[in-house]
């Protein structure tokens, strides 16, 4: 997809596959053949920057057809840089600049609170929107309001544009800082398929307070070239780079043998 | 003389005309709309008495949302509301909310194309001894510029009453422009008020005054003074700044030949630069922007200021001699 469009974001899209993987595959409350399903969860990307993961998870859940994810960021696409509402139906809201994701969720929460919903909002962002002040409004209206019906979960992956986080604008200790607002916290290897899912079921069962899932992961995941590489935040791989990202992300990093081969 | 269709306030021009700020408007208007529709809420940032949002807070307390002084919160947290369903109001300072928040307000409200109602009060110089910090001269500007936006600026306070209940029914961002200052009310609950629809107050046809908010009370006492002097004027009352009533001004452009616009905002971005936009690429005609000229406010009482800044009947009556010159040429 990257590729193709290129230019795009490579390491937060990968470091959240599978996050994304176990959210339509198994956590959200969702049909892809009934967008207007009152009932369905309600996701918002704060971060739209990786957008090209969320859409490559809606395709391979039916939204669209996995052919259409190469037409991402070319005029016309429904695929827009960062993800676009009305351009494409299955999307909740409209994002990208950093720090208001947030604010959206907990306003869709309030609203489902107010008509006794059954559904949940869940809003993923990144750890470098944590430097936005919008963010920390959220935070607090969110504990405020004690929405159990929302749950965050933060790609804490240490880089931004600029460098690791930590550099740019010190962020810890973000635990504490969440829970001295009233939230919930739940650490996790954002890789452990199964501490993903549990920490989904644990939030829903929390009383009084929104659910903070604070996902450790690996930007650039499987793709050793990319691991932990800032400077991949913001680039798309060439179309070589691209060949070995995709052969490693299919071996395992060449620990087995694919038909791929 | 006065156009008998738009029922104004019979006591238009007594002195003891009676005064009401439009912030009182919307408050009424909020509470009627919430009523109607049980998707309305209301969100405000720490201004809930002033901004006139209480008697709606106290009357739906389950479907009010006090955010604390976050006006970058409040919109997109209401944006999130809308994409769900909801109908939410928000009301701050006009300087703070769309001041402050103008990008939430574009990507989240205006992109995403979610009915939120922007409900910024205290605009303009009558905020007063505040001074310019306070006083939000830029605001139509900042939301006319924005696709999806409408931008509304009533006269007073019955126009706001009705312009609350318009865009509560309306599936649009909406910008609701209020002041803080009591202005005369100059219209009845008969008076016509259509969203993107001027009303002609005053007939005339030597030249036309078009105007916005309070200025609107200002142009028809100009109108009725000039009247004596044999001076025709059209007085057009645009409290919808966008979607502009591109109509009713080309007819006035075509058939006064002359325009004078008055607001209590910058002279950049606002009714004038709305105005100059349409008739220059149409029917090019002279014309005169009365307005704030690119400068800040200050501290001082309301007409002190209005007086100060060229925001009077003499600097109006002065725009319509010199542009009923620029015509005869």
């Amino acid at each position: 997809m990257l590729v193709e469009a290129g230019s795009g974001h490579s390491a937060g899209p990968l470091g959240m596959a599978d996050i994304f993987a176990a959210l339509y595959f198994h956590i959200l409350k969702h049909d892809p053949k009934k967008l207007d399903w009152e009932e369905r969860d309600r996701l918002v990307l704060s971060n739209g920057h990786i957008c090209p993961v969320l859409y490559a998870t809606m395709a391979h859940a039916g939204y669209f057809p996995i052919s259409e994810l190469k037409t991402l960021r070319k005029l016309g696409t429904r695929l827009q840089g960062h993800p676009h509402r009305t351009a494409l139906p299955g999307l909740e809201t409209t994002s990208g600049p950093l720090g208001s994701g947030l604010s959206q969720a907990t306003g869709m929460a309030l609203a489902g609170r107010l008509d006794e919903a059954s559904w949940r909002v869940i809003c993923l962002m990144s750890d470098g929107e944590q430097d936005e002040g919008n963010t920390w409004e959220a935070v607090m209206l969110a504990g405020k309001y004690k929405l159990n019906n929302l749950t965050a979960v933060m790609d804490r992956n240490n880089i931004q544009i600029d460098g690791f986080t930590e550099n740019i604008m010190p962020l810890e200790n973000l635990r504490a800082k969440y829970e001295a607002f009233n939230w919930h916290v739940i650490e996790i290897d954002g890789h452990n398929m199964q501490e993903i899912i549990d920490a989904f079921n644990e939030s829903k069962a929390i009383f009084e307070k929104p659910t903070l899932i604070l996902a450790h992961t690996i930007p650039g995941k499987g793709v050793n070239f990319m691991e932990n590489k800032y400077e991949w935040h913001g680039k798309p791989p060439t179309k070589d780079e691209a060949k070995i990202a995709l052969d490693e992300l299919r071996t395992l990093q060449g620990q087995i043998r694919s038909e791929h081969q | 003389m006065i156009n008998p269709n738009a029922n104004l306030n019979p006591k238009i021009f007594d002195p003891d005309i009676e005064m009401v700020p439009t912030r009182n408007g919307f408050g009424e208007g909020l509470v009627l709309a919430a009523e109607n529709d049980k998707n309305v809420v209301g969100l405000c940032a720490d201004l809930t008495e002033s901004t006139r949002m209480q008697a709606f807070a106290e009357k739906f307390p389950e479907r009010f949302f006090e955010v604390g002084v976050a006006e970058q919160n409040l919109v997109t947290v209401a944006s999130g509301m809308a994409a769900v369903g909801k109908i939410p109001f928000t009301s701050s300072y006009a300087t703070f909310s769309p001041g402050r928040n103008w990008e939430q307000i574009r990507t989240t409200i205006c992109y995403n194309d979610v009915p939120v109602k922007i409900i910024g009060s205290h605009a303009g110089l009558s905020v007063g001894p505040d001074g310019a910090t306070h006083q939000a001269l830029e605001d139509l500007a900042l939301m006319r510029a924005l696709p999806n936006m409408m931008v509304i600026s009533p006269c007073d306070s019955l126009e706001a009453k009705k312009a609350t209940l318009a865009i509560a029914r309306i599936k649009k961002p909406c910008y609701l422009r209020l002041s803080r200052d009591k202005v005369p009310v100059i219209t009845t609950e008969e008076t016509p008020f259509e969203i993107g629809k001027t009303l002609v107050m005053y007939e005339g046809k030597d030249i036309a005054i078009i105007a916005t908010g309070q200025m609107v009370y200002r142009a028809l006492q100009v109108a009725k003074a000039l009247e004596l002097h044999k001076i025709s004027i059209r007085v057009i009352n645009c409290h919808t700044i966008k979607p502009l009533d591109n109509e009713t001004i080309l007819k006035a452009a075509e058939e006064c030949g002359g325009i004078v616009t008055v607001e209590e905002h910058q002279i950049t971005g606002g009714l004038g630069g709305a105005v100059a936009e349409l008739i220059s690429q149409n029917f090019p005609v002279p014309l005169k922007i009365i307005g704030v000229e690119d400068r800040f406010g200050e501290s001082g009482e309301p007409n002190e200021l209005l007086e100060k800044f060229g925001l009077t009947e003499d600097a109006i009556m002065k725009a319509v001699t010199s542009v009923l010159r620029k015509k005869d040429k």
